[in-house]
């Protein structure tokens, strides 16, 4: 089953194209991994995705309903989850409180039907032990594991990650991706922007190559990191 | 171990009983207390219901108005078309006042809301002059001069012969003591209404939106929708207030009931020094604007001035109000809105 599917999708600011006509799909319990140097378009894809950014052309199918006109509210009920790629927690509601906030508006529940499964998210992101301090006193690594444990209280079917491992030390890394490859097996499909290509590939199937806006490759991980003008345009090497 | 979520700490229990003990004593003060107190305590609770309502909009929902104005004149014009055209009983006709603030909120938001920050400030207050010279229009209600409430009318409300009897008063003392008493009633069921809704689901959105709207969206809340709960939540409260005001003062005039002074900046004054985003601080904020305007009134501009850098000062050295600045220091809370996630054993089986 297919659970996203982008056909002909573009998006211009003013003349500058940051998504040039890019299609792809995405199905369900797939991990799929997007890599490209800064500025390939990479967050504005997943903004169209989610729906904070509307396509100029193409359109955007999520679980058989087109979505391409529809708000980010909607699209969040849909099951659409994403962490943002500088952690924006509610700094000044407790870490539960932030959990609570997605986790009854994200699937329209009162809110003392979502305590328990709150809960479950803290145990899984091992936030449980901070439950009850502010979000804005958190380290860079536990407003990361926020931004996973908010989006995961939405109960995503669809999990986007906008380079969750970005800034942390190895061990802290190791730590996350755990969590993460914890989270797919669970059954949640995931798409996930990353520049850390080891934590990456050791959880996705696939990746695809967005360069200036366009896709110019996908494929099996190792594949597309074999492909030559992979390895010139992304890792800049000149082969 | 399961868990459970509580907002209760020891400072709310407190809180609680002396709320219950306060209320009791204010219904019970006409009998101990003579008329010019409660004319005094009937401004000290209006004000605070009128700060809450701005506090509401601008502390919670982040919709900085210097328009409330527009909303109190209409609440207590609304109030005398009802009792002087229709001949409606004014007491009966208090909520008709509110709802006719909330209309009048519905077309002003569609217009409002697609300004934002000081853009929306300064159209609130352009709909508010607007409104004001619209109304001078009516000419069953005085125009721009204005107009009295009949005495028939006041003295026949629901309740005078009643208050009366009770406390063996005159019907203009027995007025005064109704007037006091629904501004009690206003001032509880507004205070614990806007409590109630922080503590809930919708205030937990209202925060998050306060926080990071983008973020908000992203989990799925309703940013729009909450800033139209929070706007007309305040209008036809607002309204209500307005009537209020004006069926004890008796007499109406569009100067008066839309002044952008006695109904916006004096509010906007209380909501900032005491704290605004709290429900603490207007109640410390009316408490403190009372007493500079029994001891200063008087000197007229001088107290304006003055009034002026009292603002100036608390914004510079405590932003958060006074109520903030003894927060941060105590951590003392009386209308505690954090939930706390607390581990409680599994009951044995």
């Amino acid at each position: 089953m297919t659970i996203l599917e982008l056909d002909h999708v573009s998006k211009s600011f003013g003349a500058l194209k940051v998504t040039d006509d890019v299609s792809f799909t995405v199905a369900a319990g797939e991990a799929l991994g997007i890599i490209g140097p800064n500025g390939a378009g990479k967050s504005t894809l997943f903004n169209l995705i989610t729906g904070n950014l509307l396509s100029d052309r193409g359109s955007i199918t999520l679980l058989g309903r087109d979505v391409t006109r529809i708000s980010p509210m909607q699209r969040c009920l849909m099951g659409v989850g994403r962490s943002f790629q500088i952690p924006q927690p509610f700094s000044n509601l407790t870490v539960f409180e932030n959990l609570v906030v997605a986790a009854t508006h994200g699937r329209g529940l009162p809110e003392r039907e979502v305590t328990d499964d709150c809960v479950r998210v803290l145990e899984q992101t091992e936030l449980l032990a901070r439950a009850n301090q502010s979000a804005g006193s958190l380290s860079l690594l536990g407003r990361k594991r926020l931004e996973l444990a908010r989006a995961m209280a939405t109960g995503p079917k669809l999990l986007l990650l906008d380079e969750i491992a970005g800034g942390l030390t190895e061990g802290e890394c190791h730590a996350l991706v755990d969590t993460i490859r914890a989270i797919h097996a669970s059954g949640v499909t995931i798409v996930w922007i990353e520049h850390v290509l080891h934590a990456l590939t050791s959880v996705v199937d696939r990746l695809l190559v967005l360069d200036f806006g366009r896709l110019i490759a996908t494929g099996a991980c190792d594949d597309v990191m074999a492909r030559r003008e992979v390895q010139e345009i992304y890792l800049g090497i000149d082969v | 171990m399961t868990h459970t979520v509580t907002t209760r700490t020891r400072a709310s229990r407190l809180a609680t009983i002396a709320a219950v003990l306060l209320i009791a004593a204010g219904l019970a003060l006409p009998a101990f207390v003579d008329r010019s107190m409660i004319k005094d305590l009937f401004f000290i609770l209006t004000m605070l219901t009128l700060a809450q309502y701005w506090n509401l909009l601008a502390g919670y929902g982040g919709l900085v108005s210097v328009g409330q104005q527009a909303f109190v004149g209409l609440g207590a014009y609304g109030l005398f078309g009802a009792a002087i055209v229709w001949g409606m009983d004014p007491v009966l006709a208090l909520p008709l006042a509110g709802l006719f603030a909330l209309a009048v909120a519905i077309p002003t938001a569609f217009f409002a809301f697609r300004l934002a920050g000081a853009y929306f400030a300064i159209g609130t207050w352009v709909v508010a002059e607007v409104v004001r010279l619209s109304i001078a229009q009516w000419k069953a209600v005085g125009g721009g001069t204005g107009t009295s409430l009949p005495r028939s009318v006041q003295a026949d409300m629901t309740g005078t012969d009643f208050v009366g009897t009770l406390f063996g008063v005159r019907s203009a003392a027995a007025q005064d003591i109704l007037s006091y008493w629904l501004a009690l009633a206003l001032a509880v069921a507004t205070i614990g209404g806007i409590y109630l809704l922080l503590r809930s689901k919708a205030g937990l959105a209202l925060a998050a939106v306060r926080d990071n709207a983008e973020a908000a969206r992203a989990v799925g809340v309703d940013a729009g929708r909450m800033k139209w709960l929070v706007f007309l939540a305040a209008s036809f409260g607002t309204g209500l207030t307005g009537a209020l005001i004006y069926l004890q003062k008796g007499r109406i005039s569009p100067e008066a009931a839309f002044s952008v002074t006695d109904w916006t900046a004096y509010v906007i004054f209380i909501t900032v020094i005491g704290g605004i985003g709290t429900i603490e601080g207007p109640i410390i904020g009316i408490l403190v604007f009372f007493v500079l305007q029994t001891l200063f009134a008087d000197y007229g501009s001088t107290y304006l001035l003055a009034l002026g850098m009292i603002g100036i000062l608390v914004m510079l050295f405590a932003p958060r109000g006074i109520w903030g600045a003894i927060t941060d220091r105590t951590g003392l809370q009386f209308f505690p809105i954090r939930r706390r996630l607390q581990k409680t054993p599994r009951p044995e089986p």
